[in-house]
């Protein structure tokens, strides 16, 4: 059954010797070597050139940069940062912000894209011409200048900290950014996570007992709902326990800013919601594909054996739908932390702006770079292995 | 067949390779192509930025225009690349650019690892800040937990870290790449402070909506020699672009001006004779036409006018001379005799 095209079948008739350019498999073999001499030839040129380049014009090379003070200092870091501390943490701070930006961002994105793409389906003429307007909008405006749009927005509108806008008490909204109060860190509030985490496990463990004694005995366990229920309060036993520390960490106006609590500065969330924006409406179209590839006669069947909405949702459309939403989803994941290297633009300490400014003050552009590429390529790849993850665990199962 | 493409495709490659391989002669490369690609700043006053006819003006870009009178006895041989301060090094590296005049700082790690050589200085700056008159603030010393707006890639940045950790003070960034937006940034209220080259501050202030509004304060936290700079690999081309800008100040110390450059041909003044190419020997000897120093203050003018057409007291920055005057004068401005 092999699918060789054989003329010679039909005629019987066998050429003494073929040469070997009129031999599809050997012209094949032929061309595939040509092809990886050059690819080889290429790099080698291109390396060797540089290197000489590099050389004769004596610029340093190599990554004992790392290692050197950086003696810049970044506006906002998820870990302790100084300008005393060495190049390779700076980048550390770079990257971690930018799978901050790029992990809140793909949340809120999966959230509001399913959203508009469910309201782009809505028998209500006007929620579904708003949901379509909306895309339309915002798949049309390149990204960087609605990113200059929001944080436009932030800096032109907003008071400065001495007049800031406080709409509760403890929250404050200025030109500097959101600041609110949180809890004064306190013991427990560790334990109080460890519970969380408990409830999380137990939860799970619930869930597959249940659907187990469903499949066993067909009685519903409401898994979800009791598991919920544990998620606040075991969190909510320790921290009684733990005699119900209330001592707030308030911010207040020192100077020319806010001391204490937690600021969200206009950069991130200009940047949050310039990717959010964008990116749903590239969702909320690709949601909207999928509800619509599972067939009308699906619905109605499942509603026929008496299925509730919920259920039709969750049992029939939803685990068929994924199956077309997953890949194009998670190219728009992988655009938006992409596109969060724009963060340049408007000042957000991104891995490229923090790299950017290492190679500006070592001049180890090549090697700037080459990091760069890496760590875009390490999100990326980590991030695609876990959704072909996902999308396998979702995939038909064919018996 | 097949093989004859590939033998053309190993040719092309490897004569591409000798192109690159040649072109290390800076000088040839420029000469050949008949004009300089200058990489100045394009959004500062004063220094490098078009006005509103399109016409590019500024110290640096008259710097610029000093070399290609020097090379091509025609100042207008220049092709600008505006470039920001995170650019600028690496299309001097690359090649994108064969001079870079673009207000950068001298310093020992630019000039070696990042294989440049700066030349003379042709502005001496320091660091300063710019705030809002409404803070009421009349020293650097009180910006602890302030914003500051702050160009990325820049010896600033630094300066900066250096100072708020020497006065042990808070302090948080906000960095921005395009000065033009850093600016508009810190208008709008988003920093406390500016920093910056003093030189730069004043060029900013005068784009404010309101420049009455802003001050800037006494204290100047560093050196800034700004200087013209080459790649590594040309000496010839190196020393070309540092006495013509050494031509300038020389011209200005002879008391020779643009204006008056036909008459001092006469000079019986055997230093102004060697100057102006009447006695010859040093345009062969940096390999130009011995009227090179002539064309440089004939079309672009000696520093003293360079300066004070573009920075100067009557000018919208209206800067002094200070650091920048003659030495005779008390400043920093010093040629080796030419000769």
């Amino acid at each position: 059954m092999t699918s060789k095209p054989s003329i010679v079948a039909d005629t019987e008739y066998q050429p003494s010797a073929v040469p070997f350019w009129r031999d599809p498999d050997k012209r094949a073999i032929v061309f595939q070597v040509v092809a990886l001499l050059l690819v080889a030839f290429v790099s080698y040129y291109l390396f060797s050139n540089t290197q000489a380049n590099l050389e004769r014009q004596s610029i340093a090379t190599g990554f004992g940069f790392l290692g050197k003070e950086a003696g810049f200092e970044i506006g906002e870091s998820l870990i302790a940062y100084s300008a005393a501390d060495r190049y390779v943490d700076a980048l550390l701070v770079g990257a971690l912000n930018t799978i901050k930006v790029s992990f809140i961002g793909i949340v809120f994105t999966i959230v509001l894209g399913t959203l508009v793409g469910i309201a782009r389906l809505s028998s209500n003429w006007l929620v579904a011409k708003l949901a379509g307007s909306y895309i339309e909008l915002m798949q049309n405006i390149p990204v960087l200048l609605q990113l200059f749009f929001w944080y436009a927005i932030f800096y032109e509108s907003f008071p400065s900290p001495r007049q800031a806008l406080n709409p509760f008490a403890g929250v404050f909204l200025c030109n500097r950014g959101l600041i609110f109060a949180v809890p004064e860190t306190h013991a427990a509030h560790a334990t109080m996570g460890w519970a969380f985490a408990a409830a999380l496990v137990i939860g799970w463990g619930l869930h597959r007992w249940g659907n187990r004694r469903q499949a066993r005995t067909g009685q519903i366990f409401p898994s979800i709902r009791v598991s919920m229920a544990l998620c606040i309060f075991l969190p909510f036993l320790v921290w009684v326990f733990a005699g119900t520390p209330t001592a707030m960490d308030v911010p207040e106006l020192q100077g020319f800013n806010f001391k204490g609590g937690v600021t969200v500065s206009p950069e991130f969330s200009a940047l949050l919601l310039g990717l959010v924006f964008y990116t749903a409406a590239f969702v909320a179209e690709i949601v909207r594909a999928g509800i619509q590839s599972v067939g009308r006669g699906q619905v109605e069947a499942a509603m026929a054996i008496g299925l509730l909405p919920g259920q039709v949702l969750h049992l029939v459309i939803l685990p068929q739908a994924l199956r077309v939403i997953i890949p194009p989803l998670t190219s728009q994941m992988l655009n938006l932390t992409k596109n969060s290297s724009l963060a340049i633009a408007i000042g957000y300490a991104d891995f490229v702006a923090v790299t950017n400014t290492t190679i500006n003050q070592t001049g180890q552009a090549i090697e700037g770079v080459a990091l760069i590429m890496l760590v875009y390529l390490f999100f990326s790849l980590s991030m695609s292995l876990f959704m072909n993850w996902y999308n396998k665990k979702m995939a038909l199962v064919e018996r | 067949m097949k093989l004859n493409r590939v033998t053309a495709l190993v040719a092309i490659l490897s004569l591409l390779a000798a192109g690159i391989a040649f072109a290390g002669k800076d000088l040839d490369a420029v000469k050949k192509k008949g004009f300089i690609q200058a990489g100045v700043n394009g959004g500062v006053f004063g220094f490098g930025m078009p006005d509103e006819k399109g016409v590019w003006k500024g110290l640096d870009v008259d710097t610029a225009r000093a070399v290609a009178a020097a090379v091509f006895g025609d100042a207008s041989k220049i092709k600008y690349v505006p470039l920001t301060a995170q650019q600028r090094f690496t299309a001097l590296q690359s090649g994108e650019i064969d001079l870079l005049t673009r207000n950068a700082t001298r310093t020992l790690s630019r000039d070696t690892q990042l294989g440049l050589n700066f030349v003379t200085v042709n502005y001496y700056d320091g660091q300063g800040f710019l705030v809002p008159k409404k803070l009421g603030i009349t020293s650097a010393k009180e910006l602890g937990g302030a914003t500051v707006c702050v160009l990325p890639g820049t010896t600033t940045e630094q300066n900066a870290a250096d100072f708020f950790r020497t006065n042990k003070m808070d302090w948080k960034p906000v960095v921005i790449e395009s000065t033009s937006e850093l600016a508009k940034t810190f208008f709008a209220g988003r920093c406390d402070v500016l920093t910056s080259d003093a030189s730069q501050l004043a060029g900013t202030r005068a784009i404010a909506p309101n420049p009455k509004d802003y001050v800037i304060l006494p204290e100047i936290i560093s050196k800034e020699p700004l200087a013209p700079a080459v790649r590594h690999g040309d000496d010839q081309w190196r020393d070309i672009v540092d006495f013509s800008v050494l031509a300038m100040i020389n011209a200005e110390e002879l008391g020779i001006t643009s204006e008056n450059v036909d008459e001092m041909l006469k000079s019986s003044d055997p230093t102004v004779q060697r100057f102006l190419g009447v006695i010859e020997g040093n345009g062969s000897a940096l390999g130009l036409d011995e009227k090179w120093a002539y064309n440089i203050i004939k079309q672009v003018g000696n520093y003293g006018e360079v300066f004070e057409r573009n920075v100067g007291v009557n000018t919208t920055l209206g800067l002094e001379r200070g650091l920048n005057a003659l030495w005779t004068n008390g400043g920093l401005m010093y040629s080796p005799p030419f000769k």
